[in-house]
């Protein structure tokens, strides 16, 4: 066949000179979607920017400034790491940003710059790039990070609480006229106050100075006002984690994009619900206030983590009922931790250990084809 | 009205308002046809024409190579110049005869007759012999989908007139300009299957076919026109039975027989229709030339074997240069390299890209974002199955559902990461056969 004939100017061509032209051959479908991974990526950074806001807002300029060093740290990180492997450098996906921003959203806004910085390095070449890159690290980077960054400086990271320029950091109104009690609601985060009170011994102290001090404390922090501090942010906490509407409103963004998807945020808040309901208490099985669940869903990192953590594309489930699982998994972590472990919150650890389950949940949730027998 | 519908599938731009509103025309008699020896699925047929001769319209000119295979006729009259290689709108190389143009249209005596008194057996010799096979694409002869073994009973017949591919409205022009033809092969259907019922499914973007299909049937108690929500696949045959029936056609190789349907497009029912009261062959069909930088967008009537670049002269070329040209629609059509390639029975369309339009991507990395798994509407998992294929792991990707593949299309076409999702579940499921795993 003649193939020579091509011309650039078509619009002079008469009719049936497109004749002899040879055209280009793929396979179908011949129309796609534009959205890239580019675009979703940077979807996600769109909608964790109000957080970031409500977080320079509670906490000043530093939130910022934190959040710029790692966002910079895990750009170039990426791009010497690309580099050294001779891979093509693709700091432009916005994937290093979400890294960068998600590991300053962990830290409170008291940190020194350098944390970040090592955050950020540590999430992109261990949690990251170790593995391959972009799509096959079995665990989120961002949170790797974060561990890495409480075990190795636990006074710099967890320690040393930033109040907001409009509360106290727990966020608690206390009338309890108690010096210890005092002092744990104006020096602890939410989750850590509730921590104290699951102390048998912190309980018996301050109920032996005033009777019933620990229900009335219960009381004031599964209340109104303290849920209602911790839902637009007003708490002591990391820079992204306080606002729970900021995250909220950032997640109804991507799931109306269809970037993240239900059932995962869904089913671990969900867990996390009923099961501070059940055992939140701390008179025993259901002694817990209607509004407790909520101070654990609103306090701490579980919006951040439910919403844009868990979410994470990469280290989430493939299937379906695996997202369920996986959701499901989280809540219960968490609220092990948070009732029972050592530490005031089980967000990051709960995300972690789900990670590593996921090709097993995958493995196992594989979904009938349309048709299939039951 | 409550639009039916399937689990998954994809919303995307119909495109049909290029040519929607463009009445079927008549293509002038080409003055050479190429006509492949296998425009449908199963065996290719034989020719029984040597060059040099005389053919006139609706000749035979090749027999059935098979049971499951059709008989080929000439589509005009005039000389067989050539029987060789010719391009074929699958994107190969097939054997094909030419046949150029003598004279004016010499038709084959056709009768007219009272085909309502014919038997069962009869009307399917009829159905036979004009080599009738499914004009919405994969080309299988309707003849066997109309002879089920006997333990399967077909009580339903579902007329497709969904064309759910993007672009295509040649479909939906005949149910405009010709409904009562489809009522017709639809009867002789249920006649010779024995069915009781019948429905015909229609996407709501085409409100008129769906009242004029209602308009046409508001006596028969016993035919739906069922509307369906647009959405894409909306036209594939288990996707279909499911919308209009509920019923569920089994996996890993069931037909739609096994739960008492048979589908029939509606350019096949008319065709059935011809064949059983005329005699007359399928040696014609309707193509829809279509495409944003197409001059003229138009739903032809052409003879098969006239040429795609025919068909563009007549909608008067492009007005850009031309990237891709695509015979079928674009989620499921072929990408073929030159317009020298012959309409064939399953030609649904002729669809031209602009370069702009027909940009390759390169292959990301999967980010296992699952939208793939989201909108298969097989409920398989396509990510896995590609990533199992690259790794060779195909009893992973035939966990993963790579057999039950319907070859839609959604998984890639909202892929982010541009992975050609289709390509590497073909290649597992190639060789999931090939290890009869």
């Amino acid at each position: 066949m003649n193939t020579t004939n091509r011309s650039n100017s078509n619009k002079q061509k008469r009719v049936g000179e497109n004749t002899h032209d040879l055209y280009t051959v793929s396979a179908s479908p011949h129309i796609i979607e534009k959205r890239s991974v580019k675009s979703v990526m940077w979807n996600v950074v769109f909608a964790l920017i109000p957080a970031l806001i409500m977080g320079i807002v509670f906490f000043g300029i530093n939130a910022l400034l934190l959040t710029v060093y790692g966002i910079i740290a895990a750009i170039m990180t990426e791009a010497i790491i690309q580099k050294l492997r001779g891979k093509p450098i693709t700091i432009t996906d916005g994937s290093a940003v979400i890294t960068g921003m998600l590991i300053a959203f962990n830290l409170h806004a008291a940190a020194p710059w350098w944390i970040p910085v090592l955050g950020s390095v540590f999430a992109i070449s261990i949690g990251k790039h170790i593995f391959g890159g972009l799509g096959h690290n079995p665990m989120n980077p961002a949170l790797l990070g974060r561990v890495f960054l409480v075990a190795s400086f636990p006074t710099l990271t967890a320690a040393g609480w930033k109040e907001t320029a409009y509360s106290s950091i727990s966020g608690i109104t206390s009338s309890i006229n108690i010096q210890a009690v005092e002092n744990l609601v104006t020096s602890a985060t939410p989750l850590a106050v509730i921590k104290q009170l699951r102390d048998p011994l912190f309980v018996e102290n301050i109920n032996n100075v005033i009777p019933n001090a620990s229900q009335s404390l219960m009381g004031e922090i599964a209340s109104i006002p303290t849920i209602q501090n911790l839902f637009w942010g007003n708490v002591g906490g990391c820079i992204g984690e306080v606002s729970a509407a900021a995250l909220i409103l950032g997640a109804l963004w991507l799931a109306w994009r269809k970037i993240i998807e239900w059932r995962i945020p869904t089913f671990y808040i969900f867990t996390v619900f009923v099961l501070t309901l059940i055992f939140g208490g701390i008179d025993g099985l259901f002694s817990a206030s209607i509004l407790l669940p909520f101070f654990h869903i609103f306090g701490g990192g579980l919006m951040l983590g439910a919403l844009f953590m868990a979410t994470d594309m990469v280290t989430s489930p493939l299937t379906k009922n695996g997202r369920i699982i996986f959701g499901v998994g989280c809540g219960f972590i968490t609220v092990v931790i948070r009732l029972m472990g050592g530490f005031p919150e089980g967000v990051t650890f709960a995300i972690l250990l789900m990670n590593l389950a996921v090709p097993l949940i995958d493995k196992y949730t594989v979904p009938n084809p349309f048709g299939a027998k039951k | 009205m409550g639009l039916k519908t399937f689990p998954g599938g994809i919303h995307g731009r119909d495109n049909k308002r290029y040519s929607q509103n463009e009445p079927i025309e008549i293509y002038p008699l080409p003055d050479k046809v190429i006509i492949p020896l296998s425009q449908h699925i199963g065996a290719s047929a034989i020719p029984i024409v040597k060059k040099g001769a005389e053919v006139k319209t609706g000749q035979l000119i090749a027999k059935a190579g098979g049971f499951v295979s059709v008989p080929i006729h000439s589509s005009i009259t005039g000389k067989v110049t050539k029987i060789g290689s010719f391009p074929h709108p699958t994107g190969n190389m097939q054997t094909a005869i030419e046949v150029t143009r003598t004279g004016d249209d010499n038709w084959i005596d056709l009768s007219d007759n009272d085909y309502t008194k014919l038997g069962n057996e009869e009307i399917k010799e009829r159905i036979k012999a004009a080599g009738i096979c499914g004009m919405g694409g994969a080309g299988f002869p309707t003849v066997v989908k109309l002879s089920p073994p006997e333990n399967k009973k077909i009580d339903t017949i579902i007329i497709n007139g969904v064309e759910c591919e993007p672009y295509l409205t040649a479909d939906h022009r005949l149910m405009l300009e010709h409904p009562e033809d489809i009522i017709k092969g639809l009867k002789i259907f249920m006649k010779i299957t024995g069915a009781v019922k019948a429905y015909i499914g229609i996407e709501a973007n085409k409100p008129d076919a769906i009242s004029t299909m209602k308009n046409i049937t508001k006596d028969e108690s016993n035919i739906n026109v069922v509307g369906l929500k647009l959405k894409y696949p909306q036209g594939a045959e288990k996707q279909l039975i499911y919308a209009s029936t509920k019923r569920k056609v089994p996996n890993n190789g069931g037909l739609p027989m096994d739960v008492g349907v048979i589908v029939q497009n509606v350019a096949t029912a008319i065709a059935t229709y011809e064949a059983v009261r005329y005699q007359k062959p399928l040696i014609s069909r309707i193509v829809t030339v279509s495409g944003k930088i197409v001059n003229k967008p138009k739903n032809l009537h052409v003879r098969i074997g006239t040429l795609f670049s025919d068909l563009l002269d007549c909608c008067e070329q492009t007005n850009e240069e031309i990237g891709k040209i695509i015979s079928g629609g674009p989620m499921m059509g072929f990408a073929i390299s030159t317009l020298i390639t012959p309409v064939t029975k399953g030609s649904s369309g002729l669809i031209v890209l602009s370069k702009k339009e027909s940009i390759t991507y390169k292959e990301h990395a999967c980010i296992r974002c699952c939208s793939c798994i989201d909108v298969c509407p097989m409920n398989l998992l396509p990510s896995k199955i590609a990533n199992d294929a690259t790794y060779e792991d195909w009893e992973g990707a035939k966990i993963a559902g790579a057999v039950d593949c319907i070859k839609c299309g959604c998984c890639a076409y909202v892929c982010p990461s541009k992975i050609k999702l289709i390509q590497w579940i073909d290649i597992a499921k190639n060789k999931i056969n090939e290890l009869n795993l």
